[in-house]
């Protein structure tokens, strides 16, 4: 099977409180940069789709990596590479001059050039929240869809039994490949995916694979491409710009009371909770 | 991971990468897990199969199914192994920089390729016997010999203070040949071998998260090829120490930034006083001035040893100031982080005591802080002070 896995570099979720907004923009010096968390659960299915684990060296399949970022997004890819991925393909470009569609349209001339069996992305970015790429994505190739996968199942690497958590349970469905599918956290749990080549029974650790650092060093080698978003598509112009940013109002200092009596009176006509 | 003068531009993309990895393994698996092991005394074992999958134990060494790092990148991966516990970086030292590098470096072919991979996969584990009861700072003073036995070697003596010892498949003994008058020579003992025992030495306040043992050699007959063929004197064993140093040099890093960030992050959340978080105090922010000063000169100090290392221009010298230096500051940072996070400083729920039970030993192991200050003294003044 052939993956196409997109991931993108996100300001590190851990330091949220260091995040500063000047004249309504976001002001990143000093923040570091992480890659988002769900799509390194993504690269970690690939991976697992494409392998037997009994032998993790012998790759089974492709995992094509795909970023858009300028050069400080390669220590990333290069760490896919290190963990697996066979090749990585960088679209040169800045985040202000993109948006979710125009991520989804070049990604759809990296698919049509492609032809992998499957696109697995996070479920979204932890930056934007936007949830949007892989929906559009599926839209503009007319192929199915599933997002938020829980666990994935291979048939026979025909399809796709993809099972969601929804609110009070589970829902289980088929895709037929090639697909888009877009992966949650539970993924990566020991049984999340099972692949055609690893025994049933087989657990993972949890969470996502380290790269042995022979891999890192031997990932200089793996095939790295750079392009343009003008390579792939026509028209680079954005259909959503982004306005202000705004921090969540500071907390208030609380008050001091000094009766219950008080208390419920505040709680009355202050809180109105009461 | 405080980088004042964004000190990692100088590492390569391969370099962060091998730091981002290693720091990743050492929060899912080392973190969740050291604090028990600490206090229970125990090492755990059931990291060294991932440990060794990810390439840690002799990862600068080229060739023989090891990483081949370059010197920087073997920094940063013992830099993040410390940051989780001295024990663990020790583990990684002594069977890559104490056992493999010594057979890499001065083994024949035969024992490089049986032990090399092996060690590399953890199947084989190796331990250093060089210190003796009776001879720590002076191990060229040490009582265990090697007779020639026509076929074989017949070794007995004491080592004392042994890292993996009890673990160890393979201990790396140096001996004197013939009697206490002869040349010291490495030899590479199988802990099976009939005479050798490891002895778990208990009651230790630090690294108890490691195994440290004493080896009794009763009569222990190996066979002639156990000898390293390449290397005479006390230059085998003080070459080894020389490349673990220089990694204690990267890895007490790794501590000074686990008790910082923690220091930090309680003293911004801890109120004392008018409801202000003690970190408003004039007192907590200079040891805080205090402690980024010195955990810059850190890693100022060991990122140029590192580059006077990779020009082939590095002398024991270079490595007696930086371990001597970089340890002392880390015994410091862990001591005033302790004094910020108060009577929970005291605790197992925080990293920073654990770190500074650790850093008591690496102060005296790899050459006492006293030691290493009489090295730099002789290299000024031409004059040993030894004695
Ligand atoms: C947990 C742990 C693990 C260890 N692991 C290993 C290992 O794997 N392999 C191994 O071979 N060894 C190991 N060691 C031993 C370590 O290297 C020695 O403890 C160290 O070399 C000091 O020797 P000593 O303990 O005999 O102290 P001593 O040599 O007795 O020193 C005691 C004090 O005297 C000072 N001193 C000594 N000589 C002088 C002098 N001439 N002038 C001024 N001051 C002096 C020292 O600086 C020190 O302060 C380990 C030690 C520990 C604690
Ligand atoms: C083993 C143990 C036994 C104890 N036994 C007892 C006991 O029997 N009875 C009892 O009542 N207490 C006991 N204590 C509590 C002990 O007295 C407190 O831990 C101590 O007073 C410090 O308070 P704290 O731990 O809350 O630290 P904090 O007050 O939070 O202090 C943390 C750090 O902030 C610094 N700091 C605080 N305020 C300022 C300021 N204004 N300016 C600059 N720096 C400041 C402190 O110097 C310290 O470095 C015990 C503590 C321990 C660890």
């Amino acid at each position: 099977m052939k993956i196409l896995v997109p991931l993108k570099q996100v300001a590190d979720p851990d330091n949220a409180n260091k995040i500063k907004v000047t004249a309504g923009k976001i002001d990143t010096t000093g923040l570091a940069f992480k890659p988002n968390p769900f799509d390194e659960y993504a690269v970690e299915t690939a991976l697992r789709l494409t392998e037997n684990a009994a032998n993790t060296k012998a790759r089974l399949g492709e995992v094509v990596v795909v970023a858009f970022g300028t050069k400080d997004v390669d220590v990333m890819l290069r760490g896919a590479l290190a963990t697996g991925a066979d090749r990585a393909i960088r679209v040169d470009a800045t985040d202000d001059a993109l948006d979710g569609d125009l991520v989804a349209r070049a990604l759809k001339a990296i698919v049509e050039k492609e032809a992998p069996d499957l696109v697995l992305l996070g479920k979204q970015q932890v930056e934007g929240d936007s949830n949007q790429v892989g929906q559009l994505l599926a839209e503009y190739l007319g192929w199915p869809q599933a997002t938020f996968a829980g666990s994935i199942k291979s048939e026979a690497d025909k399809a796709l039994v993809v099972s969601r958590e929804v609110d009070g349970g589970t829902l289980n469905l088929k895709v037929t490949l090639p697909a888009v599918v877009s992966v949650d956290l539970r993924i990566v749990n020991p049984h999340g995916v099972k692949s055609m080549h690893t025994a049933a029974a087989h657990a993972y650790p949890e969470g996502v694979r380290f790269a042995a650092l022979m891999a890192i060093m031997a990932a200089k080698k793996k095939p790295f491409a750079e392009m343009k978003i003008t390579d792939l598509v026509s028209d680079a112009s954005l259909k959503v710009t982004y306005g202000s940013a705004e921090l969540p109002p500071a907390r208030k200092a609380g008050i001091k009371v000094k009766t219950v009596a008080e208390l419920v009176e505040k709680l009355k006509t202050e809180a109105k909770v009461l | 991971m405080p980088d004042f003068l964004n000190v990692s531009r100088h590492l390569s993309p391969e370099e962060r990468s091998v730091r981002d990895n290693v720091r990743a393994f050492v929060d899912a698996r080392v973190l969740p897990i050291i604090g028990d092991h600490f206090e229970r005394g125990t090492f755990p074992t059931e990291l060294v199969k991932e440990i060794a999958d990810i390439g840690l134990l002799g990862c600068n060494l080229a060739g023989y199914g090891c990483a081949g790092l370059s010197e920087a990148g073997y920094g940063v991966a013992m830099q993040e192994l410390e940051r989780g516990d001295s024990g663990i970086r020790s583990f990684a030292s002594v069977q890559g920089s104490l056992v493999m590098y010594p057979i890499h470096a001065f083994g024949s072919e035969e024992q490089k390729t049986r032990y090399l991979p092996e060690m590399a996969k953890g199947n084989i584990i190796g331990c250093f016997g060089l210190t003796e009861p009776d001879y720590g700072s002076n191990p060229s003073g040490m009582r265990t010999v090697a007779i020639d036995d026509g076929d074989s070697w017949v070794l007995n003596g004491t080592k004392r203070w042994i890292t993996n010892g009890n673990l160890a498949q393979v201990a790396l003994v140096w001996a004197k040949v013939g009697g206490i008058d002869g040349d010291v020579r490495g030899f590479l003992v199988p802990t099976d071998t009939r005479g050798f025992e490891a002895r778990l030495i208990h009651k230790k306040m630090s690294l108890r998260a490691s195994v440290t043992s004493e080896l009794i050699l009763e009569d222990v007959r190996i066979p002639k090829d156990a000898i390293l063929p390449n290397v005479r004197g006390m230059k085998g064993p003080l070459s080894c120490l020389t490349s673990a140093r220089f990694g204690i040099s990267w890895g007490v890093i790794g501590a000074m930034e686990a008790c910082f960030e923690c220091a930090v992050d309680y003293a911004k959340h801890r109120v004392q006083f008018a409801g202000k978080p003690i970190a408003s105090h004039q007192l907590v922010q200079a040891k805080f001035a205090e402690m980024l000063t010195q955990i810059t000169h850190a890693q100022l100090l060991v990122l140029e040893v590192t580059r006077v290392k990779e020009e082939g221009q590095l002398l024991p010298a270079h490595v007696s100031m930086v371990k001597r230096s970089n340890v002392r500051s880390a015994l410091e940072i862990a001591r005033m982080c302790r004094d910020i996070l108060g009577g929970n400083g005291i605790t197992l729920e925080y990293p920073v005591m654990r770190h500074l039970c650790n850093l008591e030993t690496v102060y005296t192991y790899e050459g006492t802080h006293d030691i290493h200050t009489l090295i730099l003294g002789q290299h000024v003044t031409g004059i040993a002070a030894y004695e």
